[in-house]
């Protein structure tokens, strides 16, 4: 579902002389349906730069990126668009939302924007935030007042209302309590047997252990000495 | 696909001064592409060559219209492209004294489009001015009130809705929130935002606010000195630059 | 002092025909011409006096009318002026007329293929109020942009609950050219479509537009709220008529009003056919 070939990335900073600064080097992986992966590596990395070239949202400075067959280092931003919208979620540490837009609209976005009737998306936001515990009193409010993990929470739900054939998952648990940290995990394995590949940073070694079918370091693509290659 | 606009090879100079030059792009049907850059940078001659305002010097823009296809639009006679700027585009300014007659009413405003492609039922085109009135956030019994009368928050709305109100297919934008305050732009930006999703517009919006192309456009065009220097993903380019320029950019938007 | 015939010399009104000529081949398209200095004032019917230099003949027999009115400032001054320069007939009676000149009426009675009817002109530019540019309305004209036109009438709509617009209408000529029919009441709108020739002329603004005979001249409107010429709702305390446009007249200074023919030429035309009306039983008091 998910595959790099040779990927490589370097950041060149132009305003700060010029500094090239090789983050990944020849990474190569391949996930496969209803699979999950862990990246693991000591923080800075390149665990958030590899799944933010997956996403697109970074550009790979050599090799390819294939999600479901579609190679986004060639493809045009409305086609990695479209890649986003039907096949590959992604679910960050942070909630990013337009002020205004009441909880439940910013949970069944995703799936309004597929063209999903409006009612049967609102049906199966509500379901999600009641899964994971926002109170019904929440949902007609924007999100962006809400508590660190209830916002976690409400980004997890925009995440999982669509059920996106690949997912990438940013420190899902990161700020939960137990309950709904095992709430969370649940959702993933379910994902997972319903067939998403799954990408995840987890420092969360319990959840990791739960939900991963395998582990990759992130450190073997990574060059050797703080990128001074240049 | 076919896509909605064809711009090749566009060029505009003043003199020996460069406008913008070698601009090459397709947009496509529902696509919103932000073009950013600092001031003089080409942007906004770019923007007024697309739109049929200013008569470019070399290249072709080409739409595909509804009846025959892609048409260049340079070369499109007169009044066709002035029947295409009342219908099937819009155009938004940054200060809506430009795009409003301030001496007429709200209604009047809105509905001025409509008579202009041969609506003459009054009640029909009061009903339309209505709804769009209320669309845009205006409390409908300011229908017959001068723009003059209305905060600038208003006006923009006003003016969103004197456009959109013939149902366009491509919006251009000028620093739409370009001189609100910003409680009001982001109110402006979520209105624009849903109805573009909400009608399926394509657009393509002319700003040097970063935030307003986050939020609003999928991909984005920086420009310098008349060029287009990176062109991409909206997010990509804004959280991975790869020009110099682009960087600085980006580094240089104070943190809230 | 002997003047050339009609005040004006030959090439000027060689240069005015050719405008006149022009607008009779493109009904209601404004024709620029370069208008001359008149020895009168702007606002006196310049346009309107030098279409008439232009177009009489010693044969004819000229009528001028101000707010229909013969025996008025401006309707005797321009006919003095043209019995002086051109030494011409005229006449108050409009049957009898070759060419009247008018400020701001049609005659009431119908006019013939043998008559011209000459309009003077403030602004001959129907867009000009909500289009301040020349060039821009001169487009909005060449590719009919009319939508504009309709906004105004609008506006009339949704602050007065109807067209308030009484005078200086606009039509569309020929389901081509939008033009002011000058500063006529609505009332005349629709006498517009006549047997006669129609020219106007605009001094000030330099601009010569006429209708051929039988023109179509539709008045703009709304489906919903069509074209109504209107008129008092009174009869003419003279003569009676109910059909003639009136002219409201304070008659003293507690409010006693009466309400007269604009027209004074059928006025007095219906006054003798059928006598003065006795006692005026419409005279009222405003409360």
């Amino acid at each position: 579902m998910i595959q790099l070939r040779s990927v490589s990335k370097k950041f060149k900073l132009f305003n700060q002389q010029n500094a090239i600064i090789s983050v990944i080097e020849n990474a190569n992986l391949n996930i496969s349906p209803g699979e999950c992966v862990a990246l693991v590596g000591a923080s800075g990395s390149g665990k958030s730069t590899l799944m933010r070239m997956i996403y697109g949202n970074y550009l790979a400075t050599s090799g390819s990126i294939l999600v479901d067959g579609i190679d986004l280092t060639k493809a045009e931003p409305r086609e990695i668009l479209e890649v986003r919208k039907r096949k590959l979620g992604y679910v960050s540490q942070f909630l990013r939302v337009v002020p205004r837009v009441p909880t439940l609209k910013v949970v069944a976005e995703p799936l309004l924007s597929i063209g999903k009737p409006e009612t049967e998306s609102l049906e199966i936001a509500e379901e999600l935030l009641e899964e994971l515990n926002i109170p019904k009193k929440l949902w007609q409010l924007s999100p962006t007042t809400f508590s660190g993990g209830e916002q976690q929470r409400v980004n997890i739900a925009r995440g999982f209302a669509y059920e996106f054939p690949a997912l990438l998952l940013d420190e899902p648990t990161a700020s939960l309590d137990k309950e709904n940290r095992d709430i969370v995990i649940s959702l993933i394995n379910r994902a997972k047997n319903k067939g998403t590949a799954i990408v995840g940073i987890f420092h969360d070694q319990q959840a990791r252990e739960l939900i991963c079918d395998r582990q990759i370091d992130v450190k073997k693509f990574t060059p050797d000495i703080n990128g001074s290659d240049a | 696909m076919t896509p909605l606009l064809k711009v090749e090879n566009l060029k505009k100079n003043y003199g020996t001064q460069i406008g913008c030059s070698g601009i090459s792009f397709n947009l496509h049907p529902g696509e919103v592409m932000g073009i950013v850059g600092e001031s003089g940078s080409g942007k906004s001659t770019l923007l007024n060559c697309l739109a049929g305002h200013l008569q470019p010097d070399e290249g072709s823009v080409f739409y595909n219209t509804k009846t025959d296809g892609l048409v260049d639009t340079i070369l499109m006679n007169e009044p066709d492209r002035r029947m295409l700027g009342r219908t099937d585009w819009a155009f938004v300014h940054q200060n809506p004294r430009d795009g409003l007659r301030m001496s007429i009413s709200a209604g009047g405003n809105v509905g001025e489009r409509l008579m202009a492609v041969g609506e003459r039922h009054y009640g029909h085109i009061r009903e339309n001015a209505l709804s769009w009135i209320d669309q845009v956030e205006i409390s409908t019994d300011r229908i017959d009130d001068r723009p003059s009368t209305f905060s600038g928050g208003m006006q923009q709305r006003l003016q969103i809705a004197r456009n959109l109100v013939t149902g366009p297919r491509l919006v251009f934008m000028d620093e739409p929130t370009g001189g609100l305050d910003v409680s009001v732009q982001a109110r402006l930006l979520d209105l624009l935002r849903s109805l573009v999703i909400k009608m399926n517009l394509s657009a393509i919006i002319v700003t040097h606010d970063l935030a307003v192309v986050r939020l609003l456009a999928d991909r984005l065009m920086v420009m310098k000195s008349g060029h287009v220097i990176e062109s991409g993903l909206t997010d990509q380019v804004l959280d991975d630059p790869q020009h110099a320029y682009t960087q600085l950019l980006v580094s240089s938007v104070l943190q809230v | 002092m002997d003047y050339n015939f009609a005040y004006l010399d030959e090439q000027t009104k060689r240069m005015i025909r050719r405008a006149i000529l022009k607008g009779l081949a493109i009904p209601g398209y404004q024709v620029p011409f370069s208008s001359r200095e008149m020895p009168m004032p702007y606002g006196w019917g310049t346009g309107g006096v030098q279409v008439s230099a232009s177009i009489l003949t010693p044969e004819d027999r000229l009528k001028v009318i101000d707010q229909g009115a013969d025996d008025t400032t401006n309707a005797v001054s321009i006919r003095k002026f043209f019995e002086k320069t051109a030494k011409i007939p005229t006449t108050e009676n409009t049957e009898e007329a070759t060419v009247i000149q008018t400020r701001h009426r049609i005659p009431e009675q119908p006019l013939m293929d043998s008559q011209i009817l000459v309009y003077q002109v403030p602004i001959p530019e129907p867009l000009r109020f909500l289009e301040p540019r020349e060039s821009e309305t001169r487009k909005m004209h060449a590719l009919q942009e009319y939508g504009l036109m309709h906004v105004k009438l609008y506006e009339d709509i949704s602050i007065n609950g109807a067209i308030a617009t009484s005078y200086a209408y606009p039509v569309k000529v020929e389901d081509r050219y939008v033009m002011d029919p000058s500063p006529i009441p609505k009332f005349d709108n629709p006498k517009m479509e006549m047997e006669a020739v129609q020219l106007f002329g605009a001094g000030r603004e330099q601009r010569i537009y006429a209708l051929p005979p039988f023109t179509k001249v539709r008045s703009l409107d709304f489906e919903d709220y069509p074209f109504e010429p209107s008129k008092a709702d009174y009869k003419c305390n003279l003569c009676g008529s109910d059909s003639s446009y009136l002219d409201e007249v304070i008659i003293d200074d507690k409010g006693g009003r009466m309400f007269v023919c604009s027209d004074t030429d059928y006025c007095q035309k219906m006054i003798a056919k059928h006598g003065e009306v006795s006692k005026p039983d419409n005279q009222r008091a405003l409360p």
